[in-house]
């Protein structure tokens, strides 16, 4: 008996039942399907956090006031802030890097009839290098603004869309808060990332920011940013030293601030999507054992029907093996197909998703071979059982079976 | 084959199916074994067609022991030398006739090409010829049967074994079959071996086995045994 003849034999019991082989084969599309969509949406959720983090610019220290340490629910110590005096402290002790300090504050924005809330950041001009958010028009501010912290701002395209419907910005006046505010430039298009509009923000001065928004002379974040690849360990480290000098830290006590790296904050998500994968995965891998049994219980059914027909290829000289691979063969035929329907399904759903969800479309051919050949297995491992109880059957038994 | 017994069961329950019966039949004979029912003249059946095995005794087909033979072997020795008819008929339901008589070569490993010619030239032996593709519900008992005495045939088993070959059809039926079944045996030099209840159709044995209780209790020509 060659294979062929095993694969049509195996082909035409699956059309002669087309709703039962349908409804079979219906676990393991579900199995494999969710499998695929799973853990291709983990690795590109993966992947769009870590383009994201790229995105926020390379070689970029964040050094926040606080503790490391995030408890449950994420609090923290509250530690003193920094100053500018800290940021300019930074920038005059260690080499090779640029300096942003920053304030964050939401504020009511208003032009024309148009206002909303916004985040409004204060910091300086080195804020557009070190967070890769250049500008499109106009220009950055001057010295003086810088020192005066004068009412002058630089607009997100959001804004641009949203407020100013067409017309020019440039040289303009917004109202920030209670502040009328000139604007002198506007970022680049920067789009979405995790959900968030990163063009939707204003740029102010940092001192105009502490002064005339949030009252205090507060700096919430410093960025830095080392000027030279691979050296933004020693930055680090240089750093947290003169941090700890400045802020007195005895020195058995932990860090009242943190230094975190952007490879820091890329590998921490992550590590967390990758275990979000993988419990998704296992949950859809829980679907296709499911699928499995499906398979098998069918299987056993139509061993039951056709028992009449095992007894005639048992009389017309059909030997154990050859029944036994005539079942087996259909058991697999059925989790090959419904795996291939699967993955199709499966390929289909992911790219549905991620064009949703602003998600970068890869496919994995690993995930793919994985999940296909869990399929096959299944098929074999599943089918087995009712393959073999067929092929045991006594001659005489079967023929007398009505 | 000698001292053959077949008992199913145990203790009270015990039931003779075949109780000591010794038989020797040989190459191109046409025997027809009656009796009663439950007199094991089906069991005897399946124990020379080897789909069952005795519980005791000897049974040596062409010399050999085939007590000594496990289950794939049986099954080469059925492919092989051997052919099934049954009352029945046990067509593959839903499967053309063609296709039908072609399965036991299938398992032989036949090319389908051969395949294929040799079933058609099975089919036409037995006069359905142009009826390759009907499958079993489109055709009439008596061709039914045809179809399956085809797909007995189409391995050329020196053997051919019919349990109750007429017992679905009717009288007119049962002779066309009859005549076929000893036209071909004649052609072929076979040996068939028929298990029957009905007088008329064991007239075309040269040898009737008469079977009560499990025992042979009579062995002769037709003319000797029938009345």
């Amino acid at each position: 008996m060659n294979w062929l003849d095993i694969f049509l034999m195996a082909f035409q019991a699956i059309v002669r039942n087309k709703l039962r082989s349908f409804l079979t084969a219906l676990g393991i599309i579900i199995g494999v399907g969710s499998v695929v969509v799973m853990v291709h949406l983990g690795q590109s959720a993966t992947q769009s956090v870590t383009d994201e983090i790229a995105s926020i610019g390379s070689n970029l220290l964040f050094v926040m006031p606080g503790t490391a340490q995030r408890g449950p629910g994420g609090v923290r110590s509250i530690a003193r802030p920094f100053e500018l005096d800290d940021a300019e402290a930074i920038e005059r002790e260690v080499p090779g890097i640029l300096v942003a300090p920053a304030l964050t504050s939401n504020a009511t924005v208003v032009f024309g009839n148009a206002n909303e809330t916004i985040a409004v950041i204060g910091t300086n001009n080195n804020y557009f290098i070190v967070r890769n958010h250049a500008l499109a028009h106009g220009r950055e501010f001057e010295d003086s603004e810088l020192g005066a912290g004068s009412a002058v701002c630089i607009i997100g395209t959001t804004l641009v869309e949203e407020m100013y419907a067409g017309q020019q910005p440039l040289g303009t006046t917004l109202r920030v808060g209670r502040t009328a505010c000139r604007v002198i430039g506007v970022l680049e298009k920067k789009g979405q990332s995790m959900g968030q509009d990163r063009d939707k923000t204003i740029v102010m001065p940092i001192k105009a920011v502490q002064r005339r928004l949030v009252g205090k002379l507060d700096v919430q974040t410093i960025y830095v940013s080392a000027l030279v690849d691979g050296t933004t360990r020693t930055v680090q480290r240089d750093i947290e030293s003169l941090l700890r000098q400045r802020r007195r830290v005895a020195s058995a006590a932990d860090d009242d601030f943190y230094v975190r790296d952007t490879q820091d904050i890329a590998e921490a998500l992550a590590s967390t999507t990758n275990t979000l994968t993988i419990l998704l995965g296992a949950i859809a891998a829980v679907s296709l054992l499911v699928g499995g049994i499906g398979i098998m219980n069918i299987m056993l059914v139509s061993v039951t029907e056709r028992i009449r027909e095992i007894g005639i290829r048992l009389a017309i000289g059909a030997r154990t093996r050859d029944v036994l691979m005539q079942f087996l063969v259909e058991s697999v035929a059925l989790s090959t197909l419904g795996g291939l329907i699967g993955l199709i399904l499966g390929v289909a759903g992911t790219w549905l998703i991620t064009t949703r969800m602003n998600m970068p479309f890869l496919l994995s051919p690993a995930v793919m071979l994985m999940g296909f050949s869990f399929a096959v297995v299944i098929g074999i491992v599943f089918g087995f059982f009712p393959a073999r109880k067929a092929a045991h059957l006594n001659p005489v038994d079967a023929l007398r079976h009505e | 084959m000698r001292g053959i017994y077949k008992i199913y069961g145990t203790g009270a329950a015990e039931v003779r199916a075949l109780d000591g019966v010794d038989l020797t039949i040989r190459d191109g004979e046409f025997v027809a074994i009656m009796g009663p029912s439950g007199s094991g003249k089906s069991t005897c059946m399946n124990i020379i067609g080897c789909l069952d095995v005795p519980t005791a005794g000897e049974y040596l087909f062409r010399g050999v022991d085939v007590a000594g033979l496990d289950r794939d072997e049986l099954a080469l020795l059925r492919r092989h030398f051997m052919g099934f008819i049954f009352q029945s008929f046990n067509l593959l339901p839903r499967v053309t006739a063609v296709a039908n008589v072609e399965l036991p070569l299938i398992y032989d490993g036949v090319k389908r090409a051969t395949r294929r010619a040799r079933a058609t030239e099975a089919l036409r032996t037995v006069g359905l010829a142009g009826r390759e593709s009907a499958t079993p519900n489109q055709l009439s008992g008596g061709q039914q049967q045809r179809v399956a005495i085809a797909r007995a045939l189409v391995t050329e088993p020196p053997l051919l074994l019919a349990d109750e070959p007429t017992g679905n059809l009717d009288t007119a039926m049962s002779d066309g079959i009859m005549v076929q079944l000893d036209r071909i045996r004649v052609e072929r030099g076979i040996t068939i071996i028929m298990v029957t209840h009905e007088p008329s159709v064991a007239r075309y044995a040269e040898r009737i086995l008469h079977f009560v209780d499990g025992r042979l209790v009579k062995d002769g020509p037709p003319a000797a045994i029938l009345p």
